[in-house]
């Protein structure tokens, strides 16, 4: 789920205001939005709360509190998504623990799915 | 060799490659062609996997498709639909919006030349019916899916066979999943729990159960009064989603029967299916006069992700090689020249 090479500080102008990575969804298909239920990010054993949280795939930007009002745009199987976590200050370069958990809401089975990954990421400047 | 005639066809579903697609390794035209290279020519589609801007990819996309057919001679046997019935948070889809949702995959496999259509287990009898006529007019059958651990005695499939029955319409029927033939406890499923931290007792005891038609029900008291683990406690559970029917019972229902998604854990080395016993499940097809396509469903990729790079390519290619066989196609010398060709692209063995 969580993508290699993919942790990046996020700067605006001269300030950095987060960080964001690249995670695919475990799953065999391509998902609606509005059933993508929790992108829960973790680093260095801190969790992200789901309003400091947005999502990007194929360009298109939502905060993930927006995601079960979006009917109309999906997630591609395998497609890497960015998930940004703002941080006024942004991550320290060096290695980090990073942890996500994917909530899905998949209507065949009785009880959510979705899935969990850890790695060790090394933020680049 | 096989000397009874029969119009069995060989096809491949695209679920088979989902690995290697995931991680960009092949491309959706690389699947056609893999297919067509070792003649799988009748193709299953997931649009929900295969086609990005589904369900709207516009025509650019079918072009591209149509196109690909003719190049490799390939057809589009199925389409699988999948029924986002909590797409609303907080409720469940009205009967009416699930009719829609169908139908808009229809015309989705209409446009890609399908002829059959996966409806997924969860899709409700009354959607079936509501869909029938549609699906008729556009020449498509919409047929569900009998997937482990439902069967044909099962409520909710014989609620649909009702609906089949009475209605009469040439549109309805099944699509008999091959894993509720599981005859043996996949290994591929028990070796990845061992490395995940079941004990051996543990992994033995639910193996053994299985494999005796035991009790698979009671196997997650047992294993709680034993202080089982999670992982343990799942194997516990995997071993009641399991089932083993006797293909012998598809043939009542094999006039409704279209399409068969030929499930399989491990093609093992010595080319047969190690859980699921093809030797016994065609046969019974030849005898009822089965038409359709065996549509190659590879499922062992997630089982044994953890530690061997998936080779779906080469467990499909070895599941058609069986099929070849159990199929009596083409002369003894030319099996043994597909079978010696295929294995030398190969790559290696997923065991």
């Amino acid at each position: 789920m969580i993508v290699e090479d993919t942790l990046r500080n996020v700067v605006k102008g001269d300030d950095v205001t987060g960080f964001q990575l690249g995670v695919r969804l475990p799953y065999y298909r391509g998902l609606g939005l509005s059933m993508v239920e929790d992108v829960q990010v973790t680093v260095d054993g801190e969790t992200a709360p789901a309003s400091a949280v947005s999502l990007t795939v194929h360009g298109n930007t939502y905060k993930l509190t927006d995601l079960p009002g979006v009917f109309d745009d999906r997630w591609e199987m395998g497609e890497i998504a960015t998930v940004a976590v703002d941080k006024p200050g942004g991550l320290g370069l060096g290695e980090h623990s990073v942890a996500v958990r994917e909530r899905l809401r998949i209507s065949y089975m009785p009880v959510p799915g979705g899935g969990a990954d850890q790695k060790v990421l090394t933020l680049q400047d | 060799m096989l000397n009874i005639a029969h119009q069995i066809k060989r096809g491949v579903s695209f679920y088979s490659y989902q690995e290697e697609c995931f991680l960009k390794k092949m491309s959706l035209e690389d699947c056609v062609s893999e297919a067509a290279s070792i003649g799988a020519l009748g193709l299953e589609v997931i649009p929900e996997q295969s086609i990005t801007g589904y369900p709207d990819p516009g025509e650019a996309f079918y072009r591209t498709w149509d196109g690909w057919m003719q190049q490799y001679g390939t057809t589009t046997v199925a389409t699988d639909l999948f029924l986002d019935t909590k797409r609303y948070p907080g409720r469940v889809m009205t009967l009416d919006e699930m009719t829609a949702s169908v139908r808009k995959d229809l015309d989705i496999a209409k446009r890609m030349g399908a002829r059959n259509v996966r409806a997924i287990i969860n899709t409700p009898p009354e959607v079936m019916e509501a869909c029938a006529s549609y699906a008729e007019k556009l020449g498509l059958k919409l047929l569900l899916e009998v997937h482990a651990p439902f069967h044909y005695e099962h409520p909710w499939v014989i609620r649909h066979l009702e609906v089949m029955h009475r209605l009469q319409s040439p549109a309805l029927g099944f699509m008999p999943d091959m894993g509720t033939f599981v005859e043996r406890f996949p290994r591929v499923m028990s070796d990845r729990a061992l490395r995940d931290g079941a004990r051996p007792h543990f992994v033995e005891l639910a193996v053994e159960t299985y494999n005796s038609r035991g009790d698979v029900h009671g196997l997650m008291d047992t294993f709680n009064y034993m202080g089982a683990n999670p992982v343990e406690q799942g194997i516990a559970r995997l071993s009641t989603f399991l089932t083993w029917n006797d293909p012998r019972g598809m043939l009542e229902h094999l006039p409704l029967i279209h399409h068969i998604q030929a499930k399989f854990y491990e093609m093992t080395d010595e080319g047969v299916e190690y859980s699921i016993p093809y030797e016994k499940i065609i046969p019974v097809l030849i005898e009822g006069g089965y038409q359709g396509y065996l549509s190659s469903e590879y499922e062992g990729n997630r089982h044994i992700q953890d530690i061997f790079e998936v080779d779906s390519v080469e467990q499909v290619r070895r599941q058609h090689r069986m099929f070849e066989r159990l199929l009596g196609e083409g002369s003894p010398t030319e099996n043994a020249g597909v079978a010696a060709g295929a294995s030398t692209q190969g790559g290696h063995s997923v065991r």
